[in-house]
């Protein structure tokens, strides 16, 4: 996890993260879905599509797998998806 | 379908011109929807009929056609659909929906129509749906459902601009406070016309379907809703990471309190009830063989059962709670570490609990797995899952052998913990059958755990007391058919051959004999000839055992009507043959239904006769050890 987040819930957070790393309360920008085609799609279904933003919300008790808000709805991930998932903090120009 | 996307360009053909007056009628129209957009109960309220609903993605996973009765004594079909993101399908419930929606399943006529039903709390990802949808060229109303919340959190559209923009008429209304509903009953008796051609977008580009929505949405000034508040505050408290196990561990602990002690009195009422009514029929009828068929075979086994039907309704009254807040969602999510031990995800987290109520309707839930060797899995677990039929049984041994001591106070007791200690049993024995499937002959790649997690919603007293109406007539229509058949069969097997013109001793009448026959077999079990006849009838279904066993003890009882059942049961087998027989029934699969579902789900005898073959090997193994251990225990 990027060490300069310090700003309280919801703030910016640097770039290169993944979802895995988006701490509780923070919100980024979806960037790439690395993951396989069938997979990223049934995601951008669910509301995952580049651009947008996405916040982290709940977990189950240790913190995998977690909720995460996106495009209206709250969708939950294991971390090892959310792994594959990058974000950004400001949408691209 | 799946190449339709990147082939079709951006509009839907425009329709062949009909002259008015001569439009073709529609006979089905099918609801379409994302899943949990209230596509069940818009059905229920246009057909009337009953269609499970519940808050929670996936309840639906078959089609269901209804019959609608139309002014003019005229007739429409509805079909409802599981849910769907698009008509490129993950899972068996989606292909269904994609089946029907194109004409290919079979026995389901191609629908002349479609409502599409989306969540106006949620459009801008819903009408991501529109897209695909228009574009197969039907006739289609677009409904934007939840109207009831998207006005308390304050979100607007304009539904006559969005109309314009979609070419196809659409109607704001909310299923479940039945509002709003009079464009829907235009659009089915109306001679409707096919969406007039609009620019739709490349269906295979997702974010660009997603911008088209966007798009459009803003064209019909939507205003999207604040975020619902209770679900967050409840989530802050059920996804707490220390307050929520705790809070679920006391519910739990709460539930099965007052599934087995709280009902106690309404029990002891309907028994009343038919101990009177047995009474009675045994004074005004003269003595006959007809009389004792009555009382013994017919009250001493179908009232038994029935007696049990205040635990089934507040089992399911929790269930139903469970289904229809919300929280269904939440338990798959914190589940699914526990899921991923044995190989399987969260999502299956959620048939499974549906197997608490009968393994059958959860065997069919599976279908929303996506991965086939996962949802095969999931069917071969289901079974040990403590179905409500097993409920009578381990309510009646509990209370027969086990007596009831406080263990944290009032709030937990003997009798509680024993029963919780079999619904873990279950549990256990289903995660361990799944992890030895899942790292040999039902080995995959770990599969992405996805789950919508729907806001909560207050259950309403209506869809609860529907519920356990509905469930009520299930358990009495049972009684009516299966366990009546069952004792009048077993008393009749009792009373025969007549030696002398009277009945033979039970030991020497035919359910004797064949009760004696498997014996040997059960022995070891610590199970008598009567238990034996018990175990085969209760292959019709479990609870039948506690019929036959009344039936049996009320004629060995002969004139004595009430001797308790606990008490006969007590008298008639040891600690050990109790303890082994609980055991039997928390592993054995015996009910042919679940049998019949799994060899249909599954498409062959393969898996059926598997599960059977390893459950029922389980299960007498373990009655075994447990009857061999107990005795040693206690002498
Ligand atoms: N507030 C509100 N809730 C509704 C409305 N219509 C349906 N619901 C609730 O939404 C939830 C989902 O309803 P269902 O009818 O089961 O949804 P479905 O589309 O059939 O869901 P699946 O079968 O899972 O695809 C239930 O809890 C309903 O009570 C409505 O108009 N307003
Ligand atoms: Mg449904």
């Amino acid at each position: 996890m990027q060490a300069d987040v310090k700003s309280d819930a919801p703030g910016a957070v640097a770039t290169g993260l993944t979802l895995a790393e988006l701490p509780f309360g923070f919100e980024a920008v979806l960037d790439r879905l690395d993951l396989p085609e069938d997979v990223a799609r049934r995601l951008m279904e669910l509301g995952f599509v580049p651009g947008h933003a996405v916040a982290a919300a709940h977990s189950a008790p240790g913190g995998d797998p977690r909720v995460f808000r996106v495009d209206g709805s709250e969708i939950a991930l294991r971390r090892e998806t959310a792994a594959r998932i990058h974000v950004r903090t400001s949408p691209r120009p | 379908m799946s190449d339709q996307g990147c082939c079709s360009p951006a509009t839907t053909i425009a329709p062949e011109p009909r002259p008015p007056g001569k439009l073709a009628r529609a006979h089905s129209i099918a609801i379409v929807g994302p899943p949990n957009s209230g596509k069940s109960t818009l059905f229920n309220q246009l057909t009337g009929l009953r269609q499970k609903v519940g808050n929670y993605p996936g309840v639906t996973v078959e089609q269901r056609v209804g019959k609608m009765r139309l002014a003019h004594n005229k007739e429409i079909d509805l079909i409802d659909l599981p849910g769907v993101y698009s008509l490129e399908p993950r899972s068996e419930d989606e292909q269904v929906t994609r089946d029907v929606l194109l004409g290919e399943m079979k026995d389901v006529p191609r629908p002349d129509g479609v409502i599409l039903i989306l969540d106006s709390t949620n459009l801008g990802r819903h009408l991501l749906l529109a897209a695909p949808v228009l574009s197969l060229g039907l006739p289609t109303l677009v409904v934007l459902n939840m109207a009831d919340s998207l006005r308390e959190r304050g979100g607007q559209v304009d539904t006559t601009a969005l109309a314009r923009q979609l070419g196809t008429p659409v109607a704001l209304v909310s299923a479940a406070k039945s509002e709003g509903l009079e464009p829907v009953m235009e659009f089915l008796t109306g001679q409707f016309g096919v969406p007039a051609p609009v620019e739709l977008p490349v269906i295979n580009d997702i974010p660009k379907c997603r911008e088209w929505a966007t798009h459009i949405g803003s064209r019909a000034a939507y205003r999207a809703p604040s975020p619902p508040l209770w679900t967050r505050r409840l989530d802050k408290l059920f996804l707490h990471p220390v307050a929520g196990p705790v809070i679920f561990a006391m519910v739990v602990i709460a539930v099965f309190q007052v599934i087995f002690t709280g009902a106690v009195p309404l029990m002891d009422g309907v028994e009343w009830m038919v101990n009177r009514s047995g009474e009675w029929v045994a004074g005004v009828l003269p003595e006959s063989p007809v009389r004792d068929l009555l009382v013994e075979g017919v009250w001493g086994g179908v009232g038994a059962v029935i007696v049990f039907l205040p635990q089934i309704l507040l089992l399911f009254l929790f269930i139903g709670i469970l289904e229809d807040s919300g929280y269904m969602a939440r338990a798959a999510l914190i589940a699914d570490r526990t899921m991923s031990k044995a190989g399987l995800q969260g999502k299956s987290f959620i048939p499974l609990l549906s197997a608490y109520a009968c393994a059958v309707s959860a065997i069919m839930a599976t279908r929303t797995i996506e991965n086939r060797r996962d949802r095969i899995a999931t069917i071969l677990i289901a079974p040990f899952m403590t179905c409500s039929a097993r409920l009578p049984v381990y309510t009646l041994i509990i209370a027969a052998f086990i007596p009831e001591r406080p263990l944290l106070g009032h709030f937990l007791g003997t009798r509680t913990a024993a029963m919780m200690g079999l619904y873990l049993l279950g549990f256990l024995a289903a995660v361990a059958t799944a992890r030895v499937l899942k790292s040999s002959v039902l080995k995959t790649e770990r599969t992405p755990f996805l789950l919508e997690m729907p806001p909560y919603r207050r259950p309403t007293l209506r869809s609860l007391a529907l519920r356990l109406y509905d469930r009520a007539k299930i358990f009495v229509r049972r009684a009516g058919t299966v366990i009546l058949a069952t004792a009048i069969i077993l008393w009749l097997l009792a009373h025969l051959p007549l030696v002398d013109g009277g009945a033979p001793p039970i030991e020497g009448s035919v359910a004797g004999t064949i009760g004696r026959a498997v014996e040997p077999v059960i022995e070891p079990l610590g199970f008598n000839w009567k238990i034996g006849i018990g175990l085969i009838t209760s292959l019709a279904a479990r609870e039948v055992i506690v019929g036959t066993l009344g039936t049996i003890y009320g004629i060995e009882s002969g004139d004595e009507t009430s001797v308790g059942l606990q008490q006969a049961l007590h008298k008639d087998i040891t600690i050990g043959g109790a303890v082994a027989l609980l055991v039997f029934f928390a592993f054995a699969m015996q009910c042919m239904s679940t049998v019949a579902i799994v060899r249909r789900e599954t498409g062959g005898w393969k898996w059926p006769l598997l599960q059977f073959a390893y459950m029922g090997t389980l299960a007498y193994t373990g009655a075994f050890l447990a009857n061999l251990i107990v005795t040693a225990i206690v002498s």
